[in-house]
């Protein structure tokens, strides 16, 4: 099947085995929250009720939500001869939830009975203009300082590398911490919490924009700084592999000017960066999730923050889903990358139809 | 051997990672022995001679209770890096050795497991699973999402190894599949092996912390962790306050283990890879 076009069918058969994986991380998505103690036990444990028959109602309500109980064509809870609501069985349940996620409906939240999907399209922006900008710049201080570190050698790379190396093994959330609490408390010099004034409603009027703005610093350096130490320290060996390898050497012997060393080497370091940028990217919404705890920022680790606290399991389980499947599609998209931009994996993709 | 032991002590940074590592695993095992938690005092009382790191939201003596996170901590971390290192090492040696159709069903479940985020799990099962959140099932759960990382380089490496002479030799001489893969193959990837496990401890300190910091860490008598000290502390208000005592002192732990791996694992690469060394 479409042998003649190898990269057609490769980038086709990489669809395929994503869907796949998309399923089987949908399935744990919905068995592994229903390993343990029963989610609706948990939130009527929670609660008192004036009578028992408002208690039993919640609670029918509550399983009727989550997809717990058979349900008739017409809507209906099916029910056996004392009027107890039946139990539907996991595989149905299953195949429910697997249907209703691809028609878009993520549940509802036991918390504040708003859709799930609206809950996230509400907090996604702010995780993605915090994270974004920190990814990308971070990306391309790591970078530049890791190559530079890579063809200076000596006492620039004996600070940097060290330096690099203890950045990355700071927590995203110890570093808020630290930051939060000289910046934030102890000098006073940028807000602590919040990603705007708590007097202002979010709109495009200059003052909101001032405020978010200044809010935005502390969080951002939180993120970029760290990314940046990890970026120089991968840039770094590989710089150092690639200026060792033979083709390095002989441009060298040919006498060719260094700033033309330099960019050859650069292209081909570049490419497992550039899968790193894309990864981190994926990562993106799991990744930094508890720097958004630590500064209240109102992005999806705080929705989620709120959601494990509270034990809303359909707001939990509807980030934890949206989580994997930027992942999945980061995967994908650097699958599609190296195959469209590595010249050996063309090749080998040409050999392999032959 | 004796020369790669000697170039590694002469990397400034392997030094230092070794005194680091030790030094915080001295403390772990027998710091909560000889040292004595002082007596319960008030809320946040900042660091004088009777309490050397001051005390917590509840009065607890800070010294005593960072001991006692760090042992768990790195007991997290150690299980986690075990299993993960076991499981991947397992599974990558036997995929990359067997080659075939068996080596294409491992393939599949490492190439699958790699993609779902070990932390996704972690939220799942420890948000629906109060009563049996301990230490063990956390580490546990580390170790069982991210020995796929382990898996796909050692398979690699395996299936590298396998077209290599002295294999060739040892199955003409009679030598059973299991005797290759521990007495020729295994021993090639020991430093490689030895390497990715410090990187597993260390994620898995990582992890953990991040779970707890997030409210799902472990629950239990003595089952605090570095990650979990740090959540009480932001949680009652250590950061608001300025009560630098209750975040300090566990951050710096927490960020000296990972550097200490780090660098250790960093100059054992610049060792076993040459190409690295100048």
């Amino acid at each position: 099947m479409l042998k003649k076009y190898p990269t057609t069918r490769y980038v086709l058969l990489r669809a395929i085995w994503y869907f796949l994986t998309f399923l089987v991380a949908l399935a744990l998505n919905f068995f592994l929250p229903r390993l343990g103690s029963d989610p609706v036990d948990i939130m009527m444990a929670q609660s008192s009720f004036s009578s028992p028959e408002i208690r039993k109602q919640t609670e029918e309500n509550l399983r009727k939500d989550f997809g717990l109980l058979q349900i008739s064509d017409n809507g209906e809870i099916v029910r056996d001869d004392n009027g107890k609501a039946l139990a539907a069985s996991k595989a149905s349940q299953l195949v429910n939830y697997i249907s209703q996620v691809f028609h878009g409906d993520l549940g509802t939240s036991f918390k504040n009975q708003k859709p799930v999907s609206q809950i996230i399209i509400q907090a996604l922006p702010w995780t993605i203009a915090l994270q974004l900008p920190a990814i990308i710049f971070g990306w391309i201080l790591g970078n530049g300082l890791g190559a530079l570190a890579a063809y200076r050698r000596g006492v620039f790379d004996k600070v940097i590398f060290p330096l690099a190396l203890l950045m990355s093994s700071i927590p995203f959330f110890v570093f808020g911490m630290v930051l939060v609490y000289f910046f934030g408390i102890v000098w006073e010099i940028f807000p602590a919490v919040g990603a705007y004034d708590i007097n202002l409603t979010p709109s495009f009027s200059i003052d909101f924009l001032v405020s978010a703005a200044y809010h935005y610093i502390l969080p951002f350096f939180s993120i970029f700084l760290i990314l940046a130490g990890g970026q120089a320290i991968g840039m770094r060996s590989m710089g150092i592999y690639e200026l060792g390898t033979d083709y390095i050497k002989y441009a060298k012997w040919l006498g060719l000017k260094e700033t033309r060393v330099l960019a050859y080497l650069f292209r081909n370091a570049m490419l497992p960066q550039l899968t790193g940028l894309a990864l981190s990217i994926g990562q993106m919404v799991g990744g930094a999730l508890i720097t958004e705890m630590i500064f209240s920022y109102p992005g999806l680790g705080m929705a989620m923050l709120t959601a494990i606290q509270t034990n809303d399991y359909p707001v939990i389980q509807g980030v934890t889903l949206l989580i994997t499947s930027s992942v999945l599609l980061a995967n994908f998209t650097v699958d599609i990358l190296i195959a469209l931009l590595d010249p050996r994996v063309k090749q080998s993709l040409a050999m392999d139809a032959n | 051997m004796f020369k790669l032991l000697k170039n590694l002590i002469k990397d400034p940074m392997f030094v230092i990672g070794v005194v680091l590592f030790f030094g915080t695993i001295v403390a772990a095992l027998i710091g909560p022995y000889i040292y004595t938690a002082a007596e319960e005092g008030l809320s946040y009382e900042s660091p004088s001679s009777s309490y050397w790191l001051g005390t917590d939201n509840l009065g607890q003596d800070y010294v005593a209770l960072l001991l006692q996170g760090l042992r768990n901590s790195l007991y997290v971390g150690f299980m986690a890096g075990i299993i993960a290192t076991t499981v991947g090492t397992l599974v990558g040696l036997f995929g990359g050795f067997k080659g075939g159709i068996i080596d294409d069903i491992l393939n599949m479940f490492t190439n699958l497991f790699i993609v779902i985020p070990s932390f996704v799990v972690l939220v799942l099962v420890s948000a629906s699973w109060p009563e049996g959140r301990s230490l063990t099932l956390i580490a546990v759960l580390i170790g069982l999402t991210t020995w796929p990382w382990t898996a796909r380089s050692v398979r690699a490496q395996a299936a590298s190894l396998r077209s290599r002479d002295h294999i060739s030799l040892a199955r003409i001489n009679g030598a059973t599949n299991l005797q290759i893969i521990f007495k020729h193959i295994l021993p090639y990837l020991a430093s490689y092996v030895f390497m990715v496990f410090i990187m597993q401890v260390a994620s898995g300190i990582l992890s953990e912390s991040a779970i707890s910091m997030i409210g799902l860490g472990p629950i239990g008598e003595g089952s605090t962790s570095l990650g979990v000290i740090l959540n009480t502390a932001k949680n009652n208000s250590a950061i608001t306050y300025g009560y630098w005592w209750g975040i300090f002192p566990a951050s710096i732990v927490i960020t000296m283990i990972v550097f200490a791996l780090y660098l250790l694992n960093n100059s054992m690469e610049g060792v076993f890879n040459p190409r690295l060394r100048k």
